[in-house]
């Protein structure tokens, strides 16, 4: 494997993609309030996107495809985000508190 | 192009760089205490992306990732932890069950980083025979306009009504009082 070319082998973005899952979910079990659990969300949607561009760059017969993809992901992650925030505020004039183990009632 | 002496060390350089940047970012996004560091790192890891999207021949994505992302999501994560109180609590459990959930979540995301990739390297991936088209931006707008028109416009209309149901949700609590 030569090291002078290991930007053009499909394993190296692949590899990268499955840490920020890793990390995403790791943050999503670990974080307890609601923001520092949206933004491991983020980073799952990141390693998403970065799996479909690189499967994109180097296995897909048309690589305008991926690219568009990526780019709906984008679309969805931002109107994703502001739902999520919309309904942290919301949730922090109730309780005044977005920590997920003072959320424990459903009726408000 | 090969006037530059070294070339290719720079341009291995330079994308050791990019993933060391989207990995620590991650890391801080994940892991700080304070929420408004892991914004932060979060705004490194998109930068990282950017420059990955860049090596995969997709110079307009990067550009989109670093001008939606650190420039929209980020700054938005960043009114709401104005707006709110979203550091990390002290310790209140106990010893015990801070290393039992820890290790939990620990072993999880290896067994999630494990299978992943392992698939990615393992894989039969299987290179196409022919391209369609270069990925450029001029095919993207091909597309988007022509093959991928409809769910084009229905980003869109997802787009309004999100923006729609959030200053209605975020509003419905200040007339209550």
């Amino acid at each position: 494997m030569n090291l002078l070319q290991i930007h053009q082998r499909p394993g190296v973005y692949l590899v990268v993609a499955a840490v920020l899952l890793a990390i995403g979910v790791y943050g999503l079990i670990r974080r307890r309030t609601l923001i520092g659990m949206l933004i491991a969300g983020e980073l799952i949607f990141s390693a998403a996107s970065l799996n479909f561009m690189a499967v994109n760059r180097f296995f897909a017969p048309d690589p305008a495809v991926g690219q568009i993809v990526v780019l709906f992901i984008m679309g969805l992650a931002a109107a994703e985000v502001a739902i999520a925030l919309s309904v942290i505020i919301a949730v922090y004039r109730n309780y005044r508190s977005i920590h997920s183990n003072d959320l424990s009632e459903l009726k408000g | 192009m090969s006037t530059i002496p070294f070339q290719d060390a720079i341009l291995v350089a330079i994308f050791a760089l990019v993933v060391g940047v989207t990995i620590g970012g991650a890391l801080i996004a994940a892991l700080s205490t304070r929420i408004i560091r892991g914004v932060s790192g979060l705004m490194l890891c998109c930068m990282g992306l950017g420059g990955l999207y860049y090596f995969l021949n997709s110079p307009f994505l990067a550009l989109m990732e670093i001008l939606i992302y650190v420039g929209a999501v980020c700054v938005t994560i960043v009114f709401g932890v104005m707006l709110s109180e979203p550091d990390e609590p002290a310790h209140q459990e106990t010893r015990r069950h801070t290393i039992l959930w820890g290790g939990a979540a620990l072993l999880v995301s290896l067994v999630i980083l494990g299978g992943v990739a392992h698939l990615g390297l393992r894989g039969p991936w299987q290179e196409p025979a022919a391209r369609v088209s270069d990925g450029s931006v001029q095919a993207i707008g091909l597309a988007l306009l022509t093959t991928y028109s409809l769910p084009f416009e229905l980003i869109s209309i997802v787009l309004l009504v999100a923006i729609l149901g959030a200053l209605v949700i975020a509003r419905s609590g200040r007339t209550k009082e």
